[in-house]
């Protein structure tokens, strides 16, 4: 097993750990905690794959700024432990099967068909920084500019639900 | 490198939609006159449903987004519906005393969101489209925020909402990894047999069937269609349903890995889609809930057609043209009829949407005849009775099922139609036939707001149009135009 095999599997062990435990966490902060785990662990993943200026992205953003705020809010909120719902019961005697099954699918489908995969469309292109930036304001320049609006739309919405009544 | 200013043209509509959402947010503090906003909001509607008109047909940025007949139609049908359900919105905003310009706002965004679903030929495209609309969509459900309905309604639909799309995006992550692209016309040359490439297309069915509200994808539906503001809940039951029809159907048409191996998926759906939603609407008392689960049978029947269109693009004769004319055809009257019996509803409804059960439309044949005729004509057209839109939406449905000899699915398709008949007559005959129980309460409405009858107006005389005179725009939904660019 090659040292690059080693350190995917430790990071993916950490997201998949981070990821479960930010679920059964009932401490909201712990659940923060662990997500923060799950970003780290992504932005590794995503080093190891070549893509330099998304994992900086997954950390500096994900791993730093909404994640401050996610803590800022648990604090503001004061939220406690969370209670649990006799709803809770059902989701852990149908749901977690359902879950595991269609793990087991998705996870069967992509077993079955690792052979025959295409290479990556632009092999090594797409790790530069610069690759990157060229395809977004050329190839992928309309829905890059659509994404301003979707910010746009996410901002006047969170206007809209939050201010006061007048 | 900038856009040519061919392709700025051909997403005008777009442009013009968003334009206009974010003139008003600007204009808001300006302006505190009501009516004004309206009329602003409805001309930036219209405006970018006319700005199809120069438009040329082809592909543009780099094969993004595919402007041709297909999408021409889509972007009329949204900007129609976006239309009419701002004309409808005023007077309730009114009684409700609700801000009007980031409603209008927020209605004009969703609706470039659906033109973008509308001709989008990428995936990515299509998924920032998919969530333009989508935000929109749960902020306006919260709108009514002194109300606990409406509030459920937005956060059940934001965290459903928010769970199918990340089906939609892993199948667009699956698909590209088994393809290496996430253009259509690229993804419809892969291997058609790779399970990692049917797994993506089965996720992303899976996230778009959540947007149309088919089976067992259904659940948000009666409670987010109850609790939106009634204006809200007419743009939900037409624009984004049709917007993600017209992308389900664009991505099944170009990858011809899906045609086979969606036909089963879509006729389970379509069976359980139909039954669910006209079983569930008949144990329904409140009108508002009952059109809900209504609107769910009628994505079962649209789905028949769907799996009309995937037996029939195996006919080397007629190919599938018959079945997408079904869909599209289908789907205008749907919709059409949809917004204009959510507006009497919204009407009848009167302050807090209080007046919503059956008890509350007893007697309204006497106390509103226009409304109740109105409103009759529109349950029928749903029913798919003859002279109205929703017979010819029905009758072409069926031919297309018959001719891919699918029998059985007609057979079920005809049991809920019967089905239907029950709770749509029901509420009929509650209007005409029954007296109001006790004193009909002092402050419920006595007659359509203006902007309100305008809107049921245009749509009656539309549904009239269709179902009398269906040839002019079911020759445009058959030409030749639309049905080799839906391929």
């Amino acid at each position: 097993m090659s040292g690059v095999l080693v350190i995917f599997f430790v990071l993916a062990a950490l997201a998949v750990f981070g990821a479960v435990s930010l679920i059964l966490q009932s401490h909201p902060i712990h659940s923060a905690l662990s997500l923060i785990l799950v970003m780290v662990s992504l932005a590794g993943l995503y080093l190891l794959m070549g893509a330099e200026f998304i994992a900086a992205v997954q950390i500096i953003v994900y791993g730093g700024a909404v994640m401050v705020l996610f803590v800022f809010v648990i604090m503001l909120l004061n939220a406690g432990v969370e209670e649990r719902t006799n709803f809770s019961k059902l989701a852990t005697f149908g749901g977690i099967p359902l879950a595991l099954a269609l793990g087991g699918i998705i996870a069967a489908a992509i077993a079955r068909s690792s052979g025959n995969l295409p290479p990556p469309a632009a092999s090594g292109a797409m790790t530069s920084t610069r690759e990157l930036s060229k395809l977004l304001f050329s190839e992928f320049v309309y829905p890059f500019e659509l994404t301003s609006f979707l910010i746009l739309v996410a901002i006047l919405g969170a206007i809209v639900l939050a201010q006061r009544e007048n | 490198m900038t856009p040519s200013a061919a392709d700025l043209i051909r997403v005008l509509p777009e442009i013009i939609w968003c334009g206009f959402g974010v003139l008003l947010m600007l204009l808001q503090p300006f302006l505190k006159n009501r009516q004004g906003l309206t009329l602003f909001a409805m001309v930036g509607a219209a405006a970018g449903t006319l700005a199809t008109y120069f438009g040329q047909m082809g592909s543009g940025f780099f094969g993004l987004v595919q402007f041709d007949t297909y999408s021409l139609f889509f972007h009329w049908l949204v900007g129609l519906v976006a239309f009419l359900v701002i004309l409808a919105s005023d007077s309730y905003l009114e009684r409700e005393n609700l801000a009007p310009a980031e409603f209008y706002a927020l209605i004009l965004f969703a609706t470039a969101g659906m033109g973008v679903l509308a001709s989008a030929q990428e995936l990515l495209t299509a998924f920032i489209g998919l969530e333009m609309s989508s935000i929109s969509s749960y902020v306006l459900a919260g709108y009514r925020r002194d109300s606990v309905k409406s509030s459920e309604s937005a956060v059940k639909y934001f965290l459903l909402g928010s769970f199918a799309t990340a089906f939609f995006l892993y199948g667009i992550a699956l698909v590209y990894g088994a393809s290496g692209s996430t253009n259509l016309m690229q993804i419809a040359s892969a291997d058609p047999g790779s399970n990692l490439l049917r797994l993506g297309l089965a996720l992303i069915l899976v996230g778009l069937g959540f947007k149309v509200a088919a089976a067992p994808f259904q659940v948000w539906t009666p409670d987010v269609y109850e609790g939106a503001p009634t204006p809200v809940t007419a743009l939900f039951a037409a624009g984004p349903k049709a917007a993600t029809f017209a992308l389900l159907l664009r991505i099944f048409t170009t990858i011809h890995a899906a045609t086979d191996f969606w036909f089963w998926a879509f006729w389970i759906l379509a069976v359980v889609t139909m039954f669910v939603g006209n079983l569930g609407a008949l144990v329904q008392t409140n009108v508002k809930r009952m059109l809900a689960y209504s609107s769910i049978a009628h994505a079962g029947y649209t789905l028949v057609a769907f799996a009309a269109v995937t037996t029939m693009k195996l006919d080397p004769e007629t190919g599938a043209a018959p079945a997408y004319a079904a869909v599209l055809f289908y789907l205008l009257g749907y919709s059409l009829v949809k917004v204009g019996a959510f507006t009497i509803v919204s009407e009848i409804g009167g302050q807090g949407e209080r007046y919503l059960t059956l008890d509350d439309f007893a007697g309204l044949g006497t106390r509103q005849p226009l409304a109740a005729a109105a409103m009759t004509l529109f349950l029928l057209s749903l029913l798919g009775m003859p002279i109205t839109a929703g017979f010819f939406g029905k009758f072409y449905v069926f031919k297309a099922a018959i001719n891919s000899k699918l029998i059985w699915l007609v057979v079920l398709m005809t049991i809920n139609t019967a089905i239907g008949a029950y709770y749509y007559l029901r509420v009929i005959v509650v209007m005409y036939m029954r007296e109001h129980k006790g004193d009909v309460p002092a402050d419920a409405a006595t007659s359509l707001s203006p902007t309100a009858a305008m809107v049921v107006a245009v749509v009656a005389l539309a549904t009239l149009y269709l179902g009398l005179l269906p040839n002019h725009v079911l020759g445009i939904v058959l030409s030749q135009d639309l049905i080799l660019s839906a391929r």
